[in-house]
């Protein structure tokens, strides 16, 4: 199997806001994108592994962590992963950045 | 360090480690394996979550940042599998191996699945862990009926829960009474009568046989040939111990794995402890027993002079709202025991105590169960009964406080976890307690079914007298972020003058840099508070609606809802309103039950264009902040309007509107009692009389149903004004965030919240800061269209194509 990285860019560092998160669409694709306090960026994809649900990008962020805004799951930015009592991963997607430009590899 | 494994991380297992901390910290190196995916968390508090009381976080008994401080290496999500009893080993199901040189095994129990024909189809349960329950409540969401196997203390509570979820529930229960192995037929025909006018339907004496449906339960079918529908079967006959590592590593098991008086199993140095034990041919099957055991095993462990393990007497409480009772010991008559009764069907009191040779042998309470502490140790104290009087009469005219001093000091106040009075009253003394926290921390009193609390609260102020602070003692942290409760905040932001969520949380030590979903907002509204005007808020600490302007929805649309005023529109207002609909493909246009119109599956990135093209000002159906302010016709129109209620309606929530407030705010104002409005049940309620308006506060229509209570008549508008103002800003002022009116006067009291607002200096100070405050407020929807960055931020959705 071949698989091709895609290096997408996708924002201006300089224009991200700490402690936001952006949702974006690459194809079919819904990503949210975060930038922490200590000024790195995290992508992953918009969708919170609750059984019912939701979305994480306009969810509160907390140093590497973003709480899901429906049902205040707690997410880690790092890896994806559900804290506890809850479970389940989200998908993480590689986040690159050269000079000014944000990419998000495929 | 000795290597010290635990198999099962439930409670029984978890406090013996703790008792093991406590009296030998350095001792151990601990592992433990836990099944479930979570911390250590409060089992018996599974039947509060699903009657709607509480949530999963708020069970957690030890968190994860628990097991770190005391080096404890936790695997959860992983069962062991087996034990080599040879090598000290065991070995999970993820094939990590870990020696140990003590092993306790704290496997706990399972469900009892009746092993019929159809048990294993969907929508088939027991209910012992958080995934029955958060299976039962999904279910709920779907289906209507539910039917419970089982009549006893498990069975009830579940059925309770599955009402307080919208479902219709039938009991089934395979003897003629309902709990009949705690209560005699007296008890639990008067508890079936109670349960029966909360919604309960049972079908005694039916034995079922068989579990009906193709893929999902459709029905069961009973020994008698008769059928019922069922959506949902939630299984509560009885527990079975967990013995299988046990036995598959040559343990000796019965129907649990069997113990000696020390805990110690058939093989050396391999313990076990909680519901997967058996001890002199008992399985308990709820908690004092248990910790009892963790106890003796901690100190056998750690090397201590242990007391042998003899055994326990247990008592019985059911957890349903409504019901009070209590059982232990004996409940049957035979020809050697004599009983005092009492029996009140009219008030559906019913109390006997069973006795023996002049001891108490058994105790049923129902209706009023004041005296169960008491008279349970009786029992367990087998105290002498000659000349003693059972049930205290009432009228005595004693206070709460009389009934602490006479109570014996060794008498149980928190029978989960055997805790005495002379026990509180020690740690009270000697380590300088002063809330019920830090009570419960110390003493373990109040940690498990939660029904002590407001007797451990009685001994603390008995103890404490003078120096004794209701308010202080109640004191609970914002969150697990800090240590420090609401009331020390609010004094530290004042104090220190901090400024904004950051500063607060740097200097005050949160434990957590950046806060959480708690106290972030928590902290913003404090501040925004305190600091009337010169406050910049911080809209990133403001949860995912306040911060959006709209609600979320859970597809992660949003609605919009604009204002209008007192339920009162125009007809160009309504056209704006259809065309924007239109224009927008808005899914669902909707009358809001709070009189105005909404309009919901908006897509986030329409928000700001749709606002723009409404040009009205939100209606804040999102904030916690005045939202609506209901109205009658009132005198204008209707024959029986004394008062002009759209006027004062109108006029309260244009002044009032974007106020922050620690929870949502609703009025009501009608023009006569009639109350059209439906004045009665909100935050404040206002209803006109010749002459003038009666001002009810506290009212709520949503989860707690709560009717108003009268604040105040007064005469003129321009008086309702002002009494809103001040009242609103002493809420403002003293409430927890999140705390509703109805909630914030219940704690204070209405008697107290009357007493400072009949000051007119205070009422005038009052207003005078609300004003201030109002004073700082910009219309979000507009500064959202005028504001590219905002749009940018909050708004936009970017699309990227990739390869084209
Ligand atoms: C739209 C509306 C239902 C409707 O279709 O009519 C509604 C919708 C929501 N209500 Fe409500 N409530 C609506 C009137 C009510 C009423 C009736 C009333 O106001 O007269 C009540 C009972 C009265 C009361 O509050 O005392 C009510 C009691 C609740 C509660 C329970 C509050 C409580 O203290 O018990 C919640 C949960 C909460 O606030 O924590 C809630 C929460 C919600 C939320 C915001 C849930 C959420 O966070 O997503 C719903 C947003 C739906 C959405 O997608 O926008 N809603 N809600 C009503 C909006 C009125 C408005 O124009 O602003
Ligand atoms: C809904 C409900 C309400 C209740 N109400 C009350 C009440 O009001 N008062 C009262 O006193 N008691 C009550 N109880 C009973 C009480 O919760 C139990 O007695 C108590 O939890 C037993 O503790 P335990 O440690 O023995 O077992 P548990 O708490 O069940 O813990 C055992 C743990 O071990 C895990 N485990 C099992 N096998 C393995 C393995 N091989 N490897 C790893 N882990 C394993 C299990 O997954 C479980 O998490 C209630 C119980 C329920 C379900
Ligand atoms: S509350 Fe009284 S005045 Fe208002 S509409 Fe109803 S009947 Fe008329
Ligand atoms: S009696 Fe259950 S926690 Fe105290």
């Amino acid at each position: 199997m071949i698989t091709t990285l895609t290096r997408i860019p996708v924002a201006n560092y300089s224009n991200l806001k700490a402690r936001a998160g952006y949702s974006l669409k690459i194809n079919q694709t819904e990503i949210a994108l975060f930038k922490v306090t200590n000024g790195k960026v995290y992508a992953l994809e918009n969708h919170s592994p609750h059984p019912k649900g939701g979305v994480l990008s306009e969810g509160l962020v907390s140093g590497e962590y973003v709480y899901c805004p429906v049902y205040d799951w707690k997410i880690s930015l790092v890896d994806g992963r559900v804290q506890g009592p809850d479970e389940g991963q989200v998908r993480t997607f590689k986040v690159e950045r050269e000079e000014d430009i944000v990419f998000i590899v495929l | 360090m000795r290597k010290l494994v635990m198999i099962g991380n439930g409670m029984a297992g978890v406090r013996t480690i703790e008792e093991i901390l406590k009296q030998s910290p350095e001792q151990f190196e601990i592992t433990i394996f836990g099944q479930e995916p979570y911390p250590n968390y409060n089992r018996i508090k599974l039947s509060n979550i699903l009657q709607g009381d509480t949530n999963f976080d708020e069970i957690i008994i030890n968190p994860l940042d628990w097991y770190k401080e005391n080096n404890i290496q936790l695997f959860t999500g992983e069962t062991v599998a087996n034990i080599d009893v040879e090598a000290k080993r065991v070995i999970s199901n993820q094939g990590r191996e870990v020696d140990y040189d003590e092993l306790i095994i704290a496997t706990g129990s399972n469900s009892f699945i009746l092993p019929i024909p159809g048990a294993d189809k969907k929508g088939v349960t027991g209910f012992r862990d958080i995934q029955d329950c958060e299976m039962i409540i999904k279910s709920a969401e779907q289906y209507k009926k539910a039917v419970v196997i089982g009549g006893g203390l498990l069975g009830l509570e579940a059925a309770r829960g599955l009402l307080n979820l919208g479902m219709k529930v039938d009991v089934v229960h395979l003897m003629p009474h309902l709990m009949e192995r705690q209560l005699d037929p007296i008890a639990s025909s008067l508890l079936r009568a109670e349960l029966e006018s909360q919604g309960m339907n049972f079908l005694m004496e039916k034995e079922t046989v068989e579990i009906l449906g193709d893929e999902r339960v459709t029905g069961l079918r009973f020994k008698d040939g008769s059928e019922v529908e069922a959506d949902l079967v939630v299984m509560a006959i009885g527990i079975k111990s967990n013995t299988a590592v046990a036995k598959n590593s040559g343990i000796y098991v019965n129907r649990g794995i069997v113990v000696n008086d020390f805990m110690e199993t058939s093989v050396p140095n391999v313990y076990a402890v909680g519901e997967c034990a058996e001890h002199r041919e008992i399985v308990y099957g709820l908690v004092a027993p248990l910790y009892e055991q963790g106890k003796v095993l901690a100190e056998r462990i750690c090397g201590g002079e242990a007391k042998p393990y003899a055994g326990s007497v247990t008592g019985t409480q059911l957890k349903v709202a409504g019901v009070d009772l209590f059982s232990a010991g004996e409940i049957f008559e035979d020809g050697s025991t004599k009983s005092i009764m009492i029996y009140n069907e009219y008030e559906g009191i019913y109390k006997r105590v069973l006795t023996r040779n002049n001891l108490i042998v058994g105790i049923v309470l129902y209706g009023d169960t004041k005296d169960s502490t008491k008279l349970f140790r009786m029992l367990t104290k087998k105290e002498d009964i000659s000349g003693v009087s059972i049930f205290q009469t009432e009228c005595s005219g004693s206070g709460a406080s009389d009934d602490i001093a006479s109570m014996p000091n060794d008498e149980l106040v928190c029978g989960c976890n055997g805790v005495t009075k002379g026990a509180i009253v020690e740690a009270i003394q000697t380590q300088g307690l002063t809330t019920l926290d830090q009570v419960s921390h110390c003493t373990n009193a109040g940690r498990s079914c939660g029904r002590c609390k407001p007797m451990v609260s009685s001994i603390l102020a008995h103890t404490l007298g003078d120096q004794f602070d209701s308010a202080a003692a109640q004191k609970t942290s914002i969150c697990s972020c800090t240590t420090i409760s609401r009331e020390e905040l609010v004094a530290e932001i004042k104090a220190k003058g901090l400024t904004s969520v950051k500063e607060v949380m740097n200097v005050l030590e949160w434990n957590n840099e950046e806060g959480c979903t708690k106290c972030r907002p928590a902290i913003n509204y404090y501040l925004g508070m305190i600091h009337m005007d010169e406050y910049k808020d911080d809209r990133d600490s403001r949860l995912v609606n306040e911060k959006m302007h709209a609600n979320i929805q859970k597809d992660g649309t949003y609605s919009v809802v604009p204002r209008m005023y007192g339920g009162v529109t125009t007809a160009a207002d309504l056209k704006k309103i259809a065309e924007v609909a239109e224009k927008y493909n808005v899914p669902l246009v909707k009358l809001t039950g709070g009189q105005r119109i909404g309009l919901f599956g908006v897509k986030k990135e329409d928000l700001p264009a749709m606002w723009e093209e409404l040009d009205m000002p939100s209606g804040y159906a999102y904030g916690k902040t005045l939202r609506t302010v209901k109205t009658c016709v009132g005198a204008q129109f209707c024959r029986y309007g004394t008062q002009d209620s759209m006027a004062l309606g109108i006029e309260l929530e244009k002044k009032f509107e974007r106020l922050d407030t620690p929870h949502k705010v609703k009025m009501g104002v009608s023009a006569c009692p009639r109350n059209c409005s439906e004045a009665g049940i909100k935050d404040i309620g206002f209803v006109g009389i010749d002459g003038g308006w009666e001002i009810y506060v506290a009212g709520n229509g949503g989860v707690d149903l709560r009717p108003g209570d009268l604040l105040c008549t007064v005469k003129t508008q321009a008086e309702v004004m002002k009494m809103t103002g001040a009242y609103l800003q002493y809420y403002r002022e003293t409430a927890n965030y999140l705390e509703r009116t109805s909630k914030w006067v219940e704690r204070v009291g209405l008697d107290h919240v009357k007493e400072v607002l009949a000051d007119e200096e205070t009422r005038k100070a009052l207003n005078e800061r609300m004003n201030q405050t109002l004073k700082k407020y910009i219309e979000p929807w507009n500064e959202a269209i005028q504001n590219e960055e905002i749009q940018d931020k909050y708004y936009a959705q970017h699309t990227i194509k990739v390869g084209e």
